[in-house]
């Protein structure tokens, strides 16, 4: 019997589940490396050469060159792992995030200060 | 006898833990947000805890997919600050209280939570950042401090229900504990928020608020409502607030609130900050 999923019918969100860590284990695993400066300065010098490395699909390997997040997230990354790659980009979670949400970085900034995306309207699929 | 005097909640929001490192406290961003703890430094300094029993969840940093423990309790001497892809938060070591946090892994086992033991990892911002908010940067953190991390990161987290009820085996545990410490939980992480996908930025300050009351109030009502709850009302990464549950259920039925504190935003999330009181 299929797994109970009753997350899946919230709106712009996935769920790291047994699913999806299975599908992107290479992939965060990956990330984990990058905690390492070695691995960090080794992916720098050649990104795709170091992701060749990892027993990943070539999708999965595309979504990082393209720094797509949400593609990651699709493809079974999980945005605790991915932050290895934005902060090692110099990047922060604000800035990871209005990259996901698809608004500048001031958008998103924006946003949060007056309060943050509302719940209403963003509980259920159907509501979109 | 060891007793649990007092219960902490608070966010552990990493890039509180930059604007401490980098003397931003003072910023008009943040400055709302570190008048919220001053209280807690008053009050933290004249309770003077020997050990926090610090539950806190990892960000895949000691933990990655290769080992994903549900409850892990660290009963090393030390505990080093993870480098999370941008170095070392520079704050001071953690001194652990293996004593005590053996004794609790027997007791606890025991009472039917089988906790992995771990004696070596590194402690990332959700445990350094919650140090930071109640004692600022001193020299060396003035209490040792025993981490419990929980698995909020690979779903299912642990339940509502399960957290609370390891909060209960915990203070049972200290309870009987022979020596005269004045221990603390904290239970962290939360409130709202959301880090992943389209719906990044969710916050649900309405029902945040409810989570407060209810957590004083009626404790063992709100260790029963379900993850979807959390994953819909308070966003993907919201369900950390389980966390919170740990340190209520080893608290008294009744307790003091002492202070409260609630700010949007800190970068993606909503700070929720409680002391409560245990009336002993």
């Amino acid at each position: 019997m299929a797994l109970d999923k009753p997350y899946a019918d919230i709106p712009g969100t996935t769920i790291f589940d047994a699913d999806q860590a299975r599908m992107g284990y290479h992939l965060n695993q990956f990330c984990m490396s990058l905690m390492k400066v070695e691995c960090r300065e080794r992916f720098k010098s050649d990104e795709r050469v170091y992701l060749d490395v990892w027993p990943m699909t070539e999708d999965q390997r595309q979504a990082v060159l393209d720094r797509d997040y949400n593609r990651m997230i699709e493809l079974g990354g999980n945005v605790y792992f991915l932050a290895k790659i934005f902060l090692s980009d110099g990047q922060s979670f604000e800035q990871a995030a209005a990259a996901m949400t698809g608004v500048t970085r001031e958008e998103y900034r924006k946003m949060m200060l007056s309060g943050g995306r509302s719940p209403e309207g963003n509980r259920y699929k159907r509501e979109q | 006898m060891a007793r649990i005097t007092a219960g902490v909640a608070s966010s552990h929001v990493p890039a509180i833990g930059v604007a401490v490192d980098l003397g931003k406290t003072q910023d008009e961003y943040w400055t709302p947000l570190f008048r919220g703890y001053e209280f807690t430094k008053q009050w933290i300094a004249e309770e003077k805890p020997d050990v926090v029993l610090l539950v806190y969840n990892d960000h895949a940093s000691a933990f990655g997919l290769d080992m994903i423990p549900t409850f892990a309790i660290g009963c090393g001497e030390n505990f080093k600050p993870a480098d999370e892809g941008w170095g070392a938060r520079p704050v001071p070591e953690i001194q652990g209280c293996p004593d005590l946090a053996w004794h609790i892994m027997q007791s606890v086992i025991q009472d039917d939570f089988d906790l992995t033991v771990v004696n070596e990892m590194d402690v990332d911002h959700g445990l350094t950042v919650p140090l930071s908010l109640m004692f600022g940067q001193p020299e060396a953190w003035p209490c040792k401090v025993i981490p419990l991390a929980v698995n909020v990161v690979v779903y299912p987290p642990p339940s509502g229900q399960r957290c609370y009820n390891l909060g209960k085996a915990l203070r049972r545990a200290v309870d009987s504990f022979d020596e005269d410490f004045n221990v603390q939980i904290w239970g962290t992480g939360g409130m709202s928020h959301q880090l992943q996908g389209p719906r990044a930025g969710l916050i649900n300050k309405k029902w945040d608020k409810e989570f407060f009351d209810r957590l004083v109030n009626e404790p063992d009502e709100l260790a029963t409502m379900p993850h979807i709850d959390y994953l819909r009302e308070a966003g993907s990464e919201g369900v950390e607030l389980v966390m919170w549950l740990v340190m209520r259920g080893a608290l008294n039925r009744d307790v003091k609130e002492l202070h409260r504190f609630y700010h949007v935003p800190a970068s993606n999330t909503a700070v929720g900050h409680l002391i409560l009181e245990n009336n002993l």
